[in-house]
Protein backbone atom coordinates (compact mmCIF):
# COMPACT_ATOMS: atom_id res chain seq x y z
CA UNK A 1 0.00 0.00 0.00
CA UNK A 2 1.08 3.30 -0.73
CA UNK A 3 2.51 5.80 2.29
CA UNK A 4 1.11 8.92 1.80
CA UNK A 5 2.59 12.12 4.07
CA UNK A 6 0.34 14.62 5.66
CA UNK A 7 1.65 17.68 7.05
CA UNK A 8 -1.51 19.34 9.31
CA UNK A 9 -1.86 23.04 9.15
CA UNK A 10 -0.43 22.76 12.64
CA UNK A 11 3.00 21.28 11.03
CA UNK A 12 2.29 18.00 12.43
CA UNK A 13 3.69 14.64 10.16
CA UNK A 14 1.95 11.75 9.71
CA UNK A 15 2.82 8.98 7.41
CA UNK A 16 -0.28 6.88 6.61
CA UNK A 17 -0.80 3.90 4.60
CA UNK A 18 -4.02 4.27 2.02
CA UNK A 19 -4.85 2.16 -0.69
CA UNK A 20 -4.76 2.17 -4.41
CA UNK A 21 -7.61 3.18 -6.02
CA UNK A 22 -9.12 5.46 -3.21
CA UNK A 23 -8.53 9.65 -2.99
CA UNK A 24 -5.68 11.65 -1.25
CA UNK A 25 -8.86 12.97 0.71
CA UNK A 26 -10.45 10.03 1.62
CA UNK A 27 -6.71 8.89 3.15
CA UNK A 28 -6.49 11.36 5.18
CA UNK A 29 -10.21 11.26 6.46
CA UNK A 30 -10.07 7.80 7.67
CA UNK A 31 -6.69 8.62 9.22
CA UNK A 32 -8.11 11.48 11.05
CA UNK A 33 -5.70 14.28 9.57
CA UNK A 34 -6.83 17.70 11.00
CA UNK A 35 -8.09 20.09 8.46
CA UNK A 36 -9.48 18.32 5.63
CA UNK A 37 -13.37 19.13 5.79
CA UNK A 38 -13.97 17.93 2.43
CA UNK A 39 -17.89 18.06 2.47
CA UNK A 40 -19.00 17.65 -0.67
CA UNK A 41 -17.50 14.22 0.25
CA UNK A 42 -15.15 14.60 -3.05
CA UNK A 43 -17.43 15.76 -5.45
CA UNK A 44 -15.18 18.89 -6.67
CA UNK A 45 -17.92 21.40 -5.33
CA UNK A 46 -16.50 22.42 -2.02
CA UNK A 47 -12.76 23.04 -1.84
CA UNK A 48 -12.69 22.48 1.39
CA UNK A 49 -10.09 18.99 1.37
CA UNK A 50 -7.67 22.22 -0.44
CA UNK A 51 -3.67 20.84 0.22
CA UNK A 52 -0.16 22.04 -1.30
CA UNK A 53 1.62 19.58 -3.01
CA UNK A 54 5.38 19.18 -1.95
CA UNK A 55 7.17 20.94 -4.60
CA UNK A 56 9.08 17.66 -5.24
CA UNK A 57 6.34 15.79 -6.15
CA UNK A 58 4.54 18.27 -8.21
CA UNK A 59 5.65 16.74 -11.59
CA UNK A 60 4.07 13.59 -10.50
CA UNK A 61 0.97 14.49 -8.96
CA UNK A 62 0.07 15.94 -12.18
CA UNK A 63 -1.76 18.80 -13.07
CA UNK A 64 -5.50 20.08 -11.95
CA UNK A 65 -8.34 19.26 -14.66
CA UNK A 66 -10.65 22.54 -15.56
CA UNK A 67 -13.27 21.77 -13.23
CA UNK A 68 -10.84 21.19 -10.21
CA UNK A 69 -8.68 24.23 -11.35
CA UNK A 70 -11.97 26.24 -11.21
CA UNK A 71 -13.11 24.92 -7.44
CA UNK A 72 -9.42 25.91 -6.55
CA UNK A 73 -10.68 29.73 -7.70
CA UNK A 74 -13.13 28.99 -4.03
CA UNK A 75 -9.86 27.99 -1.90
CA UNK A 76 -8.42 30.13 0.47
CA UNK A 77 -5.05 31.29 -0.15
CA UNK A 78 -4.57 29.53 -3.00
CA UNK A 79 -0.59 28.72 -4.60
CA UNK A 80 0.87 27.30 -7.23
CA UNK A 81 1.24 23.81 -6.45
CA UNK A 82 -2.67 23.87 -4.87
CA UNK A 83 -4.49 20.52 -5.70
CA UNK A 84 -7.96 19.61 -4.23
CA UNK A 85 -6.36 16.21 -2.30
CA UNK A 86 -10.49 14.61 -3.56
CA UNK A 87 -8.89 14.91 -7.39
CA UNK A 88 -5.54 13.10 -6.65
CA UNK A 89 -5.99 9.43 -6.81
CA UNK A 90 -3.59 7.27 -4.58
CA UNK A 91 -1.44 4.77 -7.01
CA UNK A 92 1.58 3.10 -6.43
CA UNK A 93 3.65 5.75 -8.54
CA UNK A 94 2.65 8.43 -5.75
CA UNK A 95 4.37 6.51 -2.71
CA UNK A 96 5.62 8.95 -0.37
CA UNK A 97 3.80 11.89 -1.52
CA UNK A 98 4.33 14.73 0.88
CA UNK A 99 0.94 16.64 0.89
CA UNK A 100 0.36 19.81 2.83
CA UNK A 101 -2.91 20.66 4.64
CA UNK A 102 -4.37 24.42 3.66
CA UNK A 103 -6.58 26.32 5.46
CA UNK A 104 -10.15 24.90 5.26
CA UNK A 105 -11.79 26.31 7.83
CA UNK A 106 -13.61 29.20 8.30
CA UNK B 1 -24.58 25.71 29.12
CA UNK B 2 -22.09 24.01 31.50
CA UNK B 3 -24.51 21.66 33.51
CA UNK B 4 -23.95 18.22 33.68
CA UNK B 5 -26.44 16.93 31.13
CA UNK B 6 -24.89 16.44 27.88
CA UNK B 7 -25.72 18.39 24.32
CA UNK B 8 -28.04 15.77 22.78
CA UNK B 9 -27.91 16.15 18.64
CA UNK B 10 -30.58 14.20 17.30
CA UNK B 11 -30.28 12.74 14.17
CA UNK B 12 -27.26 10.88 12.53
CA UNK B 13 -26.89 12.90 9.08
CA UNK B 14 -24.44 15.19 7.62
CA UNK B 15 -25.77 18.18 9.40
CA UNK B 16 -25.85 16.49 13.34
CA UNK B 17 -22.50 15.21 12.19
CA UNK B 18 -21.02 18.76 11.42
CA UNK B 19 -23.10 20.17 14.19
CA UNK B 20 -20.69 17.93 16.64
CA UNK B 21 -17.74 18.53 14.74
CA UNK B 22 -18.44 22.88 15.48
CA UNK B 23 -19.14 22.06 18.91
CA UNK B 24 -15.99 20.58 19.34
CA UNK B 25 -14.15 22.90 17.35
CA UNK B 26 -16.08 26.28 19.25
CA UNK B 27 -14.69 24.75 22.26
CA UNK B 28 -17.38 22.62 23.78
CA UNK B 29 -15.43 19.85 26.06
CA UNK B 30 -18.98 18.68 27.65
CA UNK B 31 -20.75 15.21 26.97
CA UNK B 32 -22.12 15.06 23.67
CA UNK B 33 -24.23 12.71 22.47
CA UNK B 34 -25.23 12.41 18.87
CA UNK B 35 -28.58 9.88 18.40
CA UNK B 36 -29.65 8.59 14.92
CA UNK B 37 -32.28 6.17 13.87
CA UNK B 38 -30.41 4.22 10.95
CA UNK B 39 -27.88 1.85 11.36
CA UNK B 40 -24.90 3.64 9.97
CA UNK B 41 -22.78 6.23 11.24
CA UNK B 42 -23.17 9.51 9.40
CA UNK B 43 -22.82 9.22 5.62
CA UNK B 44 -23.05 10.93 2.65
CA UNK B 45 -26.32 10.82 0.68
CA UNK B 46 -25.55 12.50 -3.00
CA UNK B 47 -23.55 9.48 -3.87
CA UNK B 48 -26.92 6.92 -3.34
CA UNK B 49 -28.27 8.50 -6.61
CA UNK B 50 -25.25 8.52 -8.38
CA UNK B 51 -21.72 6.57 -8.40
CA UNK B 52 -23.09 4.09 -5.56
CA UNK B 53 -26.34 2.84 -7.58
CA UNK B 54 -23.02 0.95 -10.01
CA UNK B 55 -22.16 -1.19 -7.46
CA UNK B 56 -18.58 0.33 -7.50
CA UNK B 57 -18.30 2.14 -4.64
CA UNK B 58 -18.11 0.57 -0.98
CA UNK B 59 -20.68 1.33 1.49
CA UNK B 60 -18.03 2.16 3.66
CA UNK B 61 -16.58 5.06 1.79
CA UNK B 62 -20.15 6.83 1.87
CA UNK B 63 -19.17 7.34 5.29
CA UNK B 64 -18.36 10.97 6.64
CA UNK B 65 -15.87 10.01 9.07
CA UNK B 66 -14.58 7.03 10.35
CA UNK B 67 -15.23 5.53 13.49
CA UNK B 68 -12.03 6.42 14.78
CA UNK B 69 -13.03 10.35 14.89
CA UNK B 70 -16.01 9.96 17.25
CA UNK B 71 -13.75 8.35 19.72
CA UNK B 72 -11.19 10.65 19.48
CA UNK B 73 -13.46 13.52 19.78
CA UNK B 74 -15.54 11.90 21.89
CA UNK B 75 -18.53 12.38 20.68
CA UNK B 76 -20.94 9.65 21.90
CA UNK B 77 -22.79 8.06 19.17
CA UNK B 78 -26.21 6.19 19.62
CA UNK B 79 -26.90 4.66 16.33
CA UNK B 80 -30.71 2.87 15.72
CA UNK B 81 -31.69 5.05 18.09
CA UNK B 82 -34.57 7.21 17.86
CA UNK B 83 -36.11 9.55 20.01
CA UNK B 84 -40.04 9.45 20.23
CA UNK B 85 -40.80 12.53 22.51
CA UNK B 86 -39.24 15.45 24.09
CA UNK B 87 -40.64 16.80 27.32
CA UNK B 88 -39.20 20.73 27.14
CA UNK B 89 -40.47 21.46 30.61
CA UNK B 90 -38.24 19.09 31.77
CA UNK B 91 -35.40 19.47 29.36
CA UNK B 92 -35.68 15.62 28.49
CA UNK B 93 -36.34 12.72 25.68
CA UNK B 94 -37.49 9.54 25.37
CA UNK B 95 -36.14 7.10 23.11
CA UNK B 96 -38.10 4.48 21.34
CA UNK B 97 -36.31 2.12 24.27
CA UNK B 98 -37.78 3.77 26.83
CA UNK B 99 -34.89 5.15 27.87
CA UNK B 100 -34.86 8.63 28.90
CA UNK B 101 -32.50 11.29 28.50
CA UNK B 102 -31.54 14.60 30.31
CA UNK B 103 -29.98 17.74 28.01
CA UNK B 104 -28.24 20.62 28.78
CA UNK B 105 -28.96 21.83 24.55
CA UNK B 106 -30.83 20.30 22.14
CA UNK B 107 -29.82 20.40 18.16
CA UNK B 108 -32.32 18.73 15.93
CA UNK B 109 -30.99 17.91 13.36
CA UNK B 110 -33.89 15.60 11.78
CA UNK B 111 -33.29 15.82 7.87
CA UNK B 112 -36.60 14.57 5.72
CA UNK B 113 -38.21 11.34 4.85
CA UNK B 114 -39.61 10.21 1.20
CA UNK B 115 -42.94 11.06 0.17
CA UNK B 116 -44.16 7.57 -0.98
CA UNK B 117 -46.33 6.85 -3.73
CA UNK B 118 -49.82 6.41 -2.88
CA UNK B 119 -51.92 5.67 -6.45
CA UNK B 120 -53.77 2.38 -6.35
CA UNK B 121 -51.98 -0.44 -6.56
CA UNK B 122 -48.44 1.32 -5.28
CA UNK B 123 -48.34 -0.84 -1.70
CA UNK B 124 -47.98 -3.82 -3.66
CA UNK B 125 -45.56 -2.88 -6.38
CA UNK B 126 -42.07 -3.04 -4.06
CA UNK B 127 -41.54 0.61 -5.34
CA UNK B 128 -37.74 1.67 -4.60
CA UNK B 129 -36.96 5.05 -2.86
CA UNK B 130 -33.81 6.81 -2.51
CA UNK B 131 -32.91 8.26 0.89
CA UNK B 132 -31.15 5.72 3.00
CA UNK B 133 -27.73 3.64 2.58
CA UNK B 134 -30.33 1.08 3.01
CA UNK B 135 -32.41 1.63 -0.24
CA UNK B 136 -29.55 2.49 -2.21
CA UNK B 137 -28.71 -0.78 -1.13
CA UNK B 138 -31.97 -2.41 -2.55
CA UNK B 139 -32.11 -0.33 -5.19
CA UNK B 140 -28.13 -1.34 -6.68
CA UNK B 141 -28.60 -4.78 -6.40
CA UNK B 142 -32.61 -4.48 -7.88
CA UNK B 143 -31.16 -2.71 -10.69
CA UNK B 144 -28.34 -5.39 -11.80
CA UNK B 145 -31.10 -7.83 -12.20
CA UNK B 146 -33.72 -5.19 -13.99
CA UNK B 147 -34.71 -5.35 -17.53
CA UNK B 148 -37.19 -2.56 -17.86
CA UNK B 149 -37.52 0.70 -15.18
CA UNK B 150 -39.90 3.00 -14.76
CA UNK B 151 -38.34 6.07 -12.50
CA UNK B 152 -41.61 8.26 -11.53
CA UNK B 153 -40.55 11.75 -10.99
CA UNK B 154 -38.07 14.10 -13.18
CA UNK B 155 -36.34 15.89 -10.48
CA UNK B 156 -32.84 15.33 -9.31
CA UNK B 157 -32.82 12.06 -7.99
CA UNK B 158 -35.11 10.70 -10.16
CA UNK B 159 -33.11 11.53 -13.56
CA UNK B 160 -30.20 10.86 -11.71
CA UNK B 161 -31.42 6.91 -11.57
CA UNK B 162 -32.59 7.13 -14.68
CA UNK B 163 -29.13 7.65 -16.52
CA UNK B 164 -27.24 5.29 -14.43
CA UNK B 165 -29.97 2.89 -14.98
CA UNK B 166 -29.15 3.52 -19.01
CA UNK B 167 -25.53 3.69 -18.73
CA UNK B 168 -26.06 0.15 -17.55
CA UNK B 169 -28.03 -0.75 -20.34
CA UNK B 170 -31.60 -0.94 -18.50
CA UNK B 171 -34.55 0.61 -20.63
CA UNK B 172 -36.20 3.25 -19.12
CA UNK B 173 -39.05 5.01 -19.31
CA UNK B 174 -39.21 8.51 -16.91
CA UNK B 175 -42.73 9.72 -16.38
CA UNK B 176 -43.10 13.70 -14.67
CA UNK B 177 -46.02 14.89 -13.63
CA UNK B 178 -45.54 18.28 -14.68
CA UNK B 179 -45.02 19.78 -18.29
CA UNK B 180 -41.23 19.71 -17.06
CA UNK B 181 -37.97 18.47 -15.61
CA UNK B 182 -36.91 19.59 -12.40
CA UNK B 183 -39.29 22.04 -12.67
CA UNK B 184 -39.22 23.72 -9.15
CA UNK B 185 -35.44 24.14 -9.22
CA UNK B 186 -33.92 25.59 -13.08
CA UNK B 187 -35.27 27.81 -16.02
CA UNK B 188 -37.24 26.03 -19.03
CA UNK B 189 -33.89 25.81 -21.43
CA UNK B 190 -32.59 23.89 -18.33
CA UNK B 191 -35.59 21.03 -18.33
CA UNK B 192 -35.79 21.10 -22.07
CA UNK B 193 -31.83 20.09 -22.33
CA UNK B 194 -32.08 17.64 -19.93
CA UNK B 195 -35.45 16.16 -21.55
CA UNK B 196 -33.46 16.10 -24.66
CA UNK B 197 -30.07 14.66 -22.95
CA UNK B 198 -31.95 12.05 -21.62
CA UNK B 199 -33.83 11.00 -25.05
CA UNK B 200 -30.34 11.14 -26.85
CA UNK B 201 -29.61 8.39 -24.33
CA UNK B 202 -32.75 6.09 -25.09
CA UNK B 203 -34.86 7.28 -22.04
CA UNK B 204 -38.82 7.24 -22.72
CA UNK B 205 -39.69 10.76 -21.56
CA UNK B 206 -43.23 11.29 -20.53
CA UNK B 207 -43.80 14.88 -19.31
CA UNK B 208 -47.39 16.51 -18.29
CA UNK B 209 -47.72 12.88 -17.40
CA UNK B 210 -49.16 11.59 -14.67
CA UNK B 211 -49.10 7.92 -13.05
CA UNK B 212 -52.93 6.56 -12.30
CA UNK B 213 -52.38 3.29 -10.76
CA UNK B 214 -50.39 0.15 -10.87
CA UNK B 215 -51.21 -3.36 -11.24
CA UNK B 216 -48.60 -6.27 -10.54
CA UNK B 217 -48.72 -9.59 -11.15
CA UNK B 218 -46.16 -12.34 -10.35
CA UNK B 219 -43.37 -9.57 -10.00
CA UNK B 220 -44.14 -7.67 -12.97
CA UNK B 221 -45.62 -3.96 -12.12
CA UNK B 222 -47.46 -2.23 -15.32
CA UNK B 223 -47.58 1.50 -14.44
CA UNK B 224 -51.23 2.84 -16.03
CA UNK B 225 -50.79 6.50 -16.63
CA UNK B 226 -53.18 9.41 -16.91
CA UNK B 227 -52.87 9.33 -20.55
CA UNK B 228 -54.05 5.49 -20.51
CA UNK B 229 -50.67 4.13 -21.72
CA UNK B 230 -49.52 0.94 -19.75
CA UNK B 231 -45.95 0.22 -18.97
CA UNK B 232 -44.77 -2.97 -17.93
CA UNK B 233 -41.67 -3.16 -16.07
CA UNK B 234 -39.53 -5.18 -13.80
CA UNK B 235 -38.62 -2.08 -11.31
CA UNK B 236 -40.20 1.20 -10.52
CA UNK B 237 -38.01 3.99 -8.59
CA UNK B 238 -40.17 6.88 -7.56
CA UNK B 239 -38.30 10.46 -6.90
CA UNK B 240 -41.70 12.44 -6.06
CA UNK B 241 -40.10 14.50 -3.49
CA UNK B 242 -39.70 14.49 0.95
CA UNK B 243 -41.10 15.40 4.02
CA UNK B 244 -39.36 17.32 6.13
CA UNK B 245 -38.78 15.15 9.96
CA UNK B 246 -40.51 17.95 12.35
CA UNK B 247 -43.57 15.80 13.72
CA UNK B 248 -41.21 15.71 16.79
CA UNK B 249 -40.59 19.29 16.94
CA UNK B 250 -44.17 19.91 16.62
CA UNK B 251 -45.42 17.26 19.05
CA UNK B 252 -42.85 19.76 21.60
CA UNK B 253 -44.57 22.41 21.17
CA UNK B 254 -42.05 24.21 19.16
CA UNK B 255 -43.44 26.33 15.75
CA UNK B 256 -43.29 24.60 12.53
CA UNK B 257 -44.27 25.48 9.02
CA UNK B 258 -43.47 23.56 6.07
CA UNK B 259 -40.70 22.06 8.57
CA UNK B 260 -39.10 23.04 11.90
CA UNK B 261 -39.42 27.11 12.32
CA UNK B 262 -35.93 28.62 13.28
CA UNK B 263 -33.79 32.12 12.85
CA UNK B 264 -31.33 33.21 10.83
CA UNK B 265 -29.08 31.53 14.19
CA UNK B 266 -30.84 28.06 13.88
CA UNK B 267 -32.53 28.88 17.06
CA UNK B 268 -35.70 27.61 17.77
CA UNK B 269 -38.41 29.85 19.75
CA UNK B 270 -36.56 27.05 22.98
CA UNK B 271 -33.34 29.16 23.93
CA UNK B 272 -31.79 25.54 24.53
CA UNK B 273 -32.89 24.22 21.39
CA UNK B 274 -31.50 24.81 17.51
CA UNK B 275 -32.42 22.93 14.43
CA UNK B 276 -30.27 22.38 11.03
CA UNK B 277 -30.42 21.17 7.61
CA UNK B 278 -32.80 19.67 5.78
CA UNK B 279 -35.85 19.90 8.16
CA UNK B 280 -35.75 23.32 9.29
CA UNK B 281 -38.16 26.10 7.73
CA UNK B 282 -35.58 28.86 8.29
CA UNK B 283 -34.05 32.69 7.79
CA UNK B 284 -32.15 32.23 4.90
CA UNK B 285 -29.61 35.50 6.07
CA UNK B 286 -28.08 35.37 2.19
CA UNK B 287 -31.75 35.03 0.35
CA UNK B 288 -33.35 37.22 3.19
CA UNK B 289 -36.27 35.35 3.16
CA UNK B 290 -37.52 32.49 4.88
CA UNK B 291 -36.75 28.67 3.27
CA UNK B 292 -36.58 25.18 3.40
CA UNK B 293 -33.14 23.83 1.42
CA UNK B 294 -32.38 20.43 1.14
CA UNK B 295 -28.57 20.51 0.39
CA UNK B 296 -25.38 19.74 1.65
CA UNK B 297 -24.05 23.15 1.33
CA UNK B 298 -27.40 24.48 3.61
CA UNK B 299 -27.05 21.20 5.80
CA UNK B 300 -23.12 21.72 6.94
CA UNK B 301 -23.64 25.99 7.50
CA UNK B 302 -26.72 25.98 8.75
CA UNK B 303 -25.28 23.32 11.51
CA UNK B 304 -22.39 25.75 12.34
CA UNK B 305 -24.47 28.53 13.30
CA UNK B 306 -27.04 26.22 15.58
CA UNK B 307 -23.48 24.88 16.71
CA UNK B 308 -21.89 28.86 17.65
CA UNK B 309 -25.98 29.23 18.85
CA UNK B 310 -25.48 26.31 21.66
CA UNK B 311 -22.46 27.87 22.49
CA UNK B 312 -23.73 31.23 22.57
CA UNK B 313 -22.86 32.62 20.31
CA UNK B 314 -24.48 34.19 17.44
CA UNK B 315 -23.24 33.49 14.10
CA UNK B 316 -25.71 34.63 10.95
CA UNK B 317 -26.42 31.57 8.58
CA UNK B 318 -25.56 33.67 5.47
CA UNK B 319 -23.74 31.13 2.55
CA UNK B 320 -24.73 31.12 -0.79
CA UNK B 321 -26.70 28.09 -1.67
CA UNK B 322 -25.03 25.39 -3.87
CA UNK B 323 -26.39 22.31 -5.52
CA UNK B 324 -25.07 19.52 -8.10
CA UNK B 325 -26.23 16.90 -10.03
CA UNK B 326 -24.38 14.62 -12.29
CA UNK B 327 -26.62 12.75 -15.45
CA UNK B 328 -24.49 11.17 -18.05
CA UNK B 329 -21.48 13.79 -18.78
CA UNK B 330 -23.42 16.53 -17.88
CA UNK B 331 -22.68 17.88 -14.62
CA UNK B 332 -25.09 20.52 -13.56
CA UNK B 333 -23.83 23.11 -10.69
CA UNK B 334 -26.55 25.52 -9.23
CA UNK B 335 -25.22 28.96 -7.94
CA UNK B 336 -27.35 30.51 -5.44
CA UNK B 337 -31.65 30.09 -6.07
CA UNK B 338 -33.16 31.08 -8.95
CA UNK B 339 -36.44 30.56 -8.05
CA UNK B 340 -38.28 32.54 -8.33
CA UNK B 341 -36.98 34.64 -11.25
CA UNK B 342 -37.96 37.46 -13.49
CA UNK B 343 -35.58 36.97 -16.05
CA UNK B 344 -33.28 34.15 -17.45
CA UNK B 345 -30.59 34.73 -19.70
CA UNK B 346 -28.74 32.14 -21.92
CA UNK B 347 -25.22 32.06 -21.61
CA UNK B 348 -23.30 30.39 -24.18
CA UNK B 349 -24.47 28.09 -26.70
CA UNK B 350 -26.92 25.49 -25.72
CA UNK B 351 -26.18 23.30 -28.32
CA UNK B 352 -22.73 22.72 -27.01
CA UNK B 353 -23.74 21.06 -24.09
CA UNK B 354 -21.88 23.22 -21.92
CA UNK B 355 -23.66 27.04 -21.08
CA UNK B 356 -24.83 28.38 -17.75
CA UNK B 357 -28.41 29.89 -17.37
CA UNK B 358 -28.08 33.52 -14.99
CA UNK B 359 -31.26 33.82 -12.97
CA UNK B 360 -32.23 37.75 -12.41
CA UNK B 361 -34.65 39.35 -9.75
CA UNK B 362 -35.64 42.99 -9.51
CA UNK B 363 -32.68 43.66 -12.28
CA UNK B 364 -30.53 41.86 -9.32
CA UNK B 365 -28.65 38.52 -10.07
CA UNK B 366 -29.97 35.50 -7.56
CA UNK B 367 -28.48 32.31 -9.73
CA UNK B 368 -26.90 30.66 -11.63
CA UNK B 369 -27.02 27.23 -13.49
CA UNK B 370 -24.12 26.13 -15.26
CA UNK B 371 -23.89 23.34 -17.51
CA UNK B 372 -20.32 21.75 -17.63
CA UNK B 373 -18.91 25.26 -17.59
CA UNK B 374 -17.22 24.61 -13.63
CA UNK B 375 -15.46 27.88 -13.94
CA UNK B 376 -18.79 29.98 -14.05
CA UNK B 377 -20.20 28.24 -11.50
CA UNK B 378 -17.11 29.27 -9.34
CA UNK B 379 -17.38 32.90 -10.52
CA UNK B 380 -21.61 32.98 -9.83
CA UNK B 381 -20.63 31.89 -6.35
CA UNK B 382 -18.47 34.28 -5.98
CA UNK B 383 -20.08 37.31 -7.78
CA UNK B 384 -23.19 36.49 -5.39
CA UNK B 385 -21.41 36.29 -1.85
CA UNK B 386 -19.68 39.34 -2.79
CA UNK B 387 -22.77 40.91 -4.03
CA UNK B 388 -21.03 42.19 -7.41
CA UNK B 389 -23.41 44.09 -9.71
CA UNK B 390 -23.95 42.13 -12.93
CA UNK B 391 -26.17 43.25 -15.63
CA UNK B 392 -28.50 40.93 -17.94
CA UNK B 393 -26.15 42.26 -20.74
CA UNK B 394 -23.32 41.17 -18.77
CA UNK B 395 -24.16 37.80 -18.11
CA UNK B 396 -25.60 37.02 -21.99
CA UNK B 397 -22.05 38.10 -23.22
CA UNK B 398 -19.41 35.27 -22.82
CA UNK B 399 -16.43 37.86 -24.22
CA UNK B 400 -17.49 39.21 -20.30
CA UNK B 401 -15.15 37.22 -18.38
CA UNK B 402 -17.13 36.51 -15.15
CA UNK B 403 -14.22 35.05 -13.13
CA UNK B 404 -12.33 37.97 -13.89
CA UNK B 405 -15.44 40.43 -13.05
CA UNK B 406 -15.67 38.38 -9.47
CA UNK B 407 -11.98 38.65 -8.98
CA UNK B 408 -12.56 42.63 -9.17
CA UNK B 409 -10.52 42.61 -11.94
C1 LIG C 1 -30.37 10.37 -3.21
C2 LIG C 1 -30.00 11.75 -2.76
C3 LIG C 1 -29.15 12.52 -3.57
C4 LIG C 1 -28.77 13.79 -3.15
N1 LIG C 1 -27.93 14.52 -3.96
C5 LIG C 1 -27.48 15.73 -3.54
C6 LIG C 1 -26.53 16.48 -4.30
O1 LIG C 1 -26.10 16.06 -5.37
N2 LIG C 1 -26.09 17.66 -3.80
C7 LIG C 1 -26.54 18.16 -2.61
O2 LIG C 1 -26.11 19.24 -2.20
N3 LIG C 1 -27.46 17.49 -1.88
C8 LIG C 1 -27.93 16.29 -2.31
N4 LIG C 1 -28.84 15.59 -1.56
C9 LIG C 1 -29.38 16.22 -0.34
C10 LIG C 1 -28.48 16.03 0.85
O3 LIG C 1 -28.04 14.71 0.95
C11 LIG C 1 -29.27 16.43 2.10
O4 LIG C 1 -29.59 17.78 1.96
C12 LIG C 1 -28.50 16.20 3.38
O5 LIG C 1 -28.23 14.85 3.57
C13 LIG C 1 -29.30 16.75 4.56
O6 LIG C 1 -28.66 16.46 5.76
P1 LIG C 1 -29.47 16.45 7.12
O7 LIG C 1 -28.48 16.10 8.18
O8 LIG C 1 -30.28 17.68 7.24
O9 LIG C 1 -30.51 15.27 6.97
P2 LIG C 1 -30.24 13.72 6.82
O10 LIG C 1 -28.94 13.47 6.14
O11 LIG C 1 -31.47 13.16 6.23
O12 LIG C 1 -30.09 13.19 8.32
C14 LIG C 1 -31.15 13.17 9.22
C15 LIG C 1 -31.02 11.91 10.05
O13 LIG C 1 -31.88 12.01 11.19
C16 LIG C 1 -32.49 10.76 11.41
N5 LIG C 1 -33.70 10.97 12.25
C17 LIG C 1 -34.86 11.57 11.90
N6 LIG C 1 -35.73 11.59 12.94
C18 LIG C 1 -35.09 10.99 13.97
C19 LIG C 1 -35.48 10.71 15.32
N7 LIG C 1 -36.67 11.05 15.80
N8 LIG C 1 -34.58 10.08 16.13
C20 LIG C 1 -33.35 9.72 15.66
N9 LIG C 1 -32.94 9.97 14.39
C21 LIG C 1 -33.81 10.60 13.57
C22 LIG C 1 -32.76 10.28 10.01
O14 LIG C 1 -33.01 8.91 9.93
C23 LIG C 1 -31.44 10.66 9.34
O15 LIG C 1 -30.48 9.66 9.52
C24 LIG C 1 -29.25 14.31 -1.94
C25 LIG C 1 -30.11 13.54 -1.14
C26 LIG C 1 -30.48 12.28 -1.54
C27 LIG C 1 -31.39 11.46 -0.67
S1 LIG D 1 -14.11 17.24 -1.06
FE1 LIG D 1 -15.18 18.92 -1.85
S2 LIG D 1 -13.84 19.63 -3.38
FE2 LIG D 1 -12.75 17.95 -2.55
Amino acid sequence: MPKIIYVDINGARRECNVANGVSVMEGAIANGIAGILAICGGSCACSTCHTYIDPEWMDRVGAASDIEDSTLELAYDRKPNSRLSCQIEVTDKLDGLVVHVAQNDG
Amino acid sequence: MTGKAPIIVIGAGQSGQQICDSLRKGGYEGHLMLLGDEASLPYQRPPLSKKFLTGTLEAERLLLRPASYYEQQKIDVHLNARVDSIDRAACRLRLRSGEALAYSGLALATGTRIRPLTVPGAADANIHYVRSLADGERLAAALKNARRVAVIGGGFIGLEVAAIAREQGREVVLIEAFERLMARAVAPQVSAFYAELHRGHGVEVLLGTGVDAIRTVAGEHTVVTSTGAEYTVDLIVAGIGVVPNSELAEAAGLACRNGIVVDDCARTSDPLIVAAGDCTWHMNGFLQREIRLESVQNAVDQAKSAAASLLGQSSVYCQVPWFWSDQYDIKLQIAGIGMPHDQAVLRGDVSSGAFSVCYFRDGVLVGVDSLNKPAEHMAARKLLAQGTPLSAAQAGDTSVDLMQLARGA
